[in-house]
């Protein structure tokens, strides 16, 4: 097989099912149901996650004139990516289907989104980054907007588009002004030339700007604001999505910039990325107690969790890497999780929206209930479940480059976190009040099962034995390493 | 005669650009729109980029503003009502922007030793230089564009379709 086009493969399978997908839309009878296309979707995902694995049978290495890069480090965020779309698109085959029109546009979209992020993970340079973080932008700015009956569906997903927008720009701007300083945009070669000469300012800059950019991107403070309006609009299924997949893409893609091409410059940035996690810890928790709403408080909940990514990020050491990339995975698995559930209770219209509407949820229907559970014991990090190692590895990485007041902080924020879990935990398992709104829960379907089943055990495994995704992630921070131990001298 | 053409289309770039924020009626606010595109073409053409410059004009002042400006006139916009704008944009945006402008000016000029300088109208980067990096080295960011395109089209079609029911 072609060697080029075996780097990306798995983009090129997830082209290919989103444009079948998008020709056979219109061949279907206009009022027959969309779901085909989506299992075709699911098919198409599963293609992609086996290549990506397949990948890692391949000699590291670059192809397309060094724009693309597949190591142990890209197949790991493949494949968590190729996770939560499949996870997604499970869910969104009973939510969705016949309550929006433009179904199958939907899983196509998808599938692009998925092309988008992957890319972002394999490239190694800077302008391939941009349109792949591009690709992946514009389909969840669409998606957010597939709720457009209801008024905040439209406003939010203009919200998300503007700032989304401005934030790009700002992204683009900081590749220039780096071009200009080092008269290239591939990552690995910025970090040779900047390692030769003396560090001209311009590159800081242009560093400072791609880090305001990446910031408005995962939501982490201060440039979270667009979050709970967006989260709040959407359709959950995408929330599930845009909370996770995006999100991680973007953290691979900074830790690649800034392990890669900025090693030296680690002393401008540390500091920067320090506040990041620290402000985006604070205002994320603090933010969360305050809110009713459950997507609200789980928007606030999620830029706190870019914070405690961010600390990991300041460890300066193939500890604190690989600590991020386990994270993302942890997070990913219980946030996808527990959005499903809320996307199946509260339907497409999102009937549920306040905390005390889920009161009685688990007495309704055991099995939702149980499961939102279980993904708030994980969120607080209580052992046995996937958050508590997520958030020890970070914290550990963060104590062993002595970064202990952010050990503290950080600390003292999961001791926050608690309160408003427990508020929607307690809720759930207590005596139903609006019965008539749990009533209207449908019996749970076999594709929402199966997006439980595997979000609950991916959850679980990493609570349990934690250590092959791990090693694996381990192997991935690797492929960054022999930057990192530059940067620690 | 280049830096007098440069400062001269300079001007007209910025200026086109503040009548384009200022302007009250869309119709106006697109026709600076294309000066502002067309005087940056002749900086593209002062800096030797002579593909570039005929391509801007063609697509951007072209094809794009011609789109614009139907669009907007299918629509019959009219004069937008003034408002006082978000409290937020006059605390921190205008700061904010006056900050970012102030950084970079400074930059440019304290390192201006540093980086170089390109005389203007001194060499001319030929099509097959510019097709050298946009089909060889850069040739796949190139074919995803495509990818970035389709579901552009993909999300107006869905977005803008009228319902089943």
């Amino acid at each position: 097989m072609n060697m080029q086009l075996a780097r990306i493969l798995p983009e090129v399978i997830l082209t290919i099912t989103g444009v079948i997908i998008m020709l056979a839309e219109p061949l279907l009878q206009k009022n027959s149901s969309r779901k085909p296309l989506g299992w075709f979707a699911v098919l198409g995902t599963l293609a992609a996650l086996f290549a990506s694995m397949w990948q890692l049978h391949l000699p590291d290495g670059t192809a397309y004139f060094g724009t693309v890069q597949t190591d142990a480090y890209s197949v790991f965020f493949h494949v968590l990516i190729a996770g939560i779309v499949l996870a997604t698109l499970l869910v969104s085959l009973d939510s969705i289907d016949g309550s929006a029109e433009s179904v199958g546009e939907f899983f196509a979209l998808i599938c692009f989104g998925a092309v988008g992020m992957m890319l972002m993970t394999s490239a190694v340079e800077l302008l391939l980054v941009f349109i792949g973080l591009e690709i992946s932008s514009i389909s969840t700015y669409i998606m957010a907007c597939f709720r457009r009956k209801s008024a905040k569906g439209p406003e939010s997903a203009i919200k998300y588009f503007l700032l989304g927008s401005f934030a790009t720009a700002f992204f683009l701007y900081g590749i220039a002004l780096i071009f200009g300083a080092t008269g290239t945009t591939a990552i690995a070669a910025i970090g040779r030339i900047l390692t030769v000469g003396q560090t001209p300012l311009l590159a800081v800059v242009g560093l400072a700007m791609i880090l305001i950019g990446i910031g408005f991107k995962v939501s982490a403070a201060p440039f979270q604001v667009w979050t709970p309006d967006v989260y709040e609009g959407a359709p959950s299924p995408v929330v599930g999505l845009m909370s996770t997949a995006p999100k991680a893409a973007a953290f691979a893609v900074l830790l690649r910039i800034l392990y890669v091409a900025f090693p030296l410059l680690h002393y401008h940035w540390q500091p920067l990325v320090w506040w990041m996690a620290v402000l985006s810890m604070c205002v994320g928790n603090l933010g969360a107690l305050r809110q009713q709403n459950v997507k609200r408080m789980l928007a606030y909940s999620s830029i706190a969790n870019a914070g405690y990514l961010l600390a990991a990020f300041t460890a300066l050491s193939q500890e604190g890497v690989a600590a991020a990339s386990f994270y993302a995975v942890t997070y990913a698995a219980m946030n996808v999780g527990i959005f499903a559930v809320v996307s199946h209770a509260g339907g497409f219209g999102d009937r549920l929206t306040l905390v005390q509407d889920y009161r009685g949820l688990a007495y309704r229907s055991p099995l939702l209930g149980g499961a939102m559970a279980f993904f708030l014991i994980s969120l607080i990090g209580i052992p046995f479940t996937g958050g508590f190692f997520g958030k020890f590895y970070v914290f550990a990485a963060a104590l062993h480059s002595g970064m202990v007041w952010l050990t503290i902080i950080g600390l003292i924020n999961s001791g926050i976190a608690c309160y408003y879990y427990l508020r929607l935990l307690a809720a759930v398992y207590s005596k139903p009040v609006h019965t008539d709104l749990l009533d209207g829960i449908p019996r749970p379907t076999m594709p929402l099962l199966l997006a439980l089943v595997l979000t609950v055990a991916a959850t679980l495994i990493l609570g349990i034995v934690p250590g092959q995704v791990l090693s694996l992630a381990r192997a991935g921070a690797n492929t960054l390493v022999p930057y990192v131990t530059t940067a620690m001298k | 005669m280049h830096l007098v053409l440069f400062f001269i289309f300079g001007g007209l770039c910025v200026a086109g650009a503040l009548n384009l924020l200022l302007q009250r009626h869309p119709i106006n606010s697109a026709l600076s729109l294309i000066v502002v595109m067309t005087s940056l073409a002749v900086l593209y053409l002062l800096l030797g980029a002579e593909f570039l410059a005929a391509a801007q004009v063609i697509v951007y002042s072209g094809a794009i503003m011609v789109l614009f400006t139907f669009v907007i006139m299918l629509l019959n916009a009219g004069r937008e009502e003034k408002t006082h704008g978000s409290k937020a944009a006059y605390i921190v945006g205008f700061p904010g922007a006056a900050a970012i402008l102030g950084v970079l000016a400074y930059i440019f000029l304290k390192q201006s030793g540093n980086l170089g300088s390109a005389k203007l109208g001194e060499y001319l980067v030929t099509t097959s230089d510019l097709s050298r990096v946009l089909f060889r080295d850069l040739l796949l960011p190139f074919e995803v564009t495509s990818v970035l395109i389709l579901i552009a089209i993909l999300g107006a079609v869905a977005l803008a379709r009228k319902g089943h029911e």
